[in-house]
């Protein structure tokens, strides 16, 4: 068994926190210069423009690129030849999040009760995902998922009947209602199969993937390509003002599921994206 | 590459009728700010008789919650927040005479017509662009609800503050207008 020591997940953590919230990832960079060279709408040009120049500013200065710093997402795929030492593990994540809240002077967005609604101070709980994985690796996942966008997603259970189309007429759906609320252009996260409850896990861990990464199942990869081309043609585009990029990437994970089931989940991501991770 | 509108807070109803959706413009002068705790309690203070932190009439109210200063910063980082959650208590303030909204997202039939009846606007600034929005802001000060943290109440001081107009006293909506534009039929 290989040891690990729960403080050197804390002070992950907290550098994963700060890193995400300041520094955009180079695949979302690329993305929004792709974007901006297809992108027909000035006014559209001219959102994007002001993205990249935010963007800029967030890794020059070291400040948040958005105030909505978000919910501290955090998934851990822990080697089943890992022998954690030290304290508590879900302690010692919030921890995490609460020193990288703290001293990378990001906004504390969590209440700790949804009716009455007190603001918890330190951005803690996390919402924390673990899987037990072969190795003797530990590998942590953070995001900061904003608010907007979350809210903008969606879930249903179809019918087998309904199919493919179905899933297409969903998620172009679930987008088009979203109009300019979830700050396009947005990634879209999409899980199919499973549960009720796991195709909202598949849809948050295919945000995750690299931006404009294909599934490697072609049946998927095909379905994610025509997704995009569907909602691009929406109309909505940068920040809702119109034009033609309304979507930087349609991303699907699947799994199967019941004889009797078709489940899908849409979960949005604005376009600041903010997710680093680290392997131990 | 374009051309912007000087605003200059407060605004008056002349200057707001002449507003069009798709107008870009920039702020200078004063801002209030509020999101959704802050709204719920102007609300009841209003409805149980009591006198507002602020004088709504002619003033612009920005949606936001922005993260902590940093030393020698005024503000963190401060873009919009979507504003349909606040939709709920919108056309109470327009109606006490709030001239405008700046925020991110539709709004609901029934703050349009409140912007319609009373000559208000609704403005987009740009959501994410939050480091780039906080450069406009020159000085900060809470003045209510302190205890709500980046909910609380905020007089902003801003120069050329960035913002497009989305819907306008005639009832046009930006949104609308941009997406039968660049929408293709499938």
């Amino acid at each position: 068994m290989r040891q690990i020591n729960t403080e050197q997940i804390t002070d992950t953590v907290e550098k994963l926190c700060i890193d995400a919230n300041y520094n955009l990832g180079d695949d979302l960079i690329t993305s929004l210069q792709n974007a901006l060279k297809k992108e027909e709408s000035p006014l559209g040009k001219e959102v994007i423009t002001q993205l990249l120049e935010n963007a800029e500013i967030g890794k020059k200065e070291q400040v948040p690129v958005c105030q909505d710093t978000g919910f501290a997402i955090i998934f851990m795929e822990i080697g089943q030849e890992v022998a954690l030492a030290g304290g508590n593990l879900r302690e010692a994540v919030n921890e995490g999040i609460r020193r990288g809240y703290k001293n990378g002077l990001l906004r504390k967005s969590i209440v700790k009760n949804p009716i009455d609604r007190i603001n918890t101070g330190d951005n803690t709980p996390a919402v924390i995902h673990t899987d037990i994985v072969p190795g003797d690796k530990l590998k942590i996942i953070f995001d900061a998922k904003g608010g907007g966008c979350e809210n903008m997603s969606r879930s249903a259970m179809l019918t087998p009947a309904q199919g493919r189309e179905g899933v297409i007429n969903f998620v172009v759906d679930t987008v088009s209602r979203a109009g300019a609320n979830p700050c396009p252009p947005i990634i879209v996260g999409v899980g199919l199969g499973g549960t009720f409850d796991y195709s909202t896990l598949l849809a948050k861990k295919a945000i995750l993937r690299p931006v404009g990464s294909h599934n490697e199942d072609k049946t998927i990869a095909d379905l994610e390509k025509e997704l995009l081309e569907k909602i691009n043609k929406l109309g909505i585009g940068p920040q809702g003002l119109g034009g033609r990029t309304t979507a930087l990437a349609v991303q699907v994970e699947a799994y199967p599921c019941h004889i009797a089931s078709l489940p899908v989940a849409v979960n949005i991501e604005c376009h600041s994206h903010r997710t680093k991770s680290i392997v131990i | 590459m374009t051309e912007y509108i000087n605003l200059k807070t407060p605004l008056s109803d002349s200057t707001i009728e002449k507003l069009k959706a798709g107008d870009k413009v920039r702020i200078s002068g004063i801002l209030y700010t509020g999101r959704d705790a802050a709204h719920k309690r102007l609300i009841e203070m209003i409805e149980s008789g009591e006198e507002l932190p602020f004088d709504v009439k002619g003033q612009l109210l920005y949606y936001v919650g922005p993260t902590p200063a940093k030393p020698g910063q005024v503000i963190g980082s401060a873009g919009p927040t979507t504003s349909y959650r606040m939709d709920a208590y919108a056309p109470t303030l327009i109606k006490m005479g709030l001239k405008g909204m700046i925020g991110k997202g539709g709004r609901s039939k029934e703050v349009i017509e409140a912007m319609k009846t009373n000559k208000a606007v609704y403005f987009a600034a740009v959501g994410g662009a939050a480091a780039l929005i906080a450069k406009t802001i020159k000085r900060v000060e809470i003045i209510a609800f302190e205890d709500l943290g980046t909910e609380a109440v905020r007089k902003m001081e801003v120069e050329n503050f960035p913002a497009i107009v989305v819907n306008d006293t005639k009832g046009n909506d930006l949104y609308n207008i941009g997406r039968e534009k660049y929408k293709i039929p499938v």
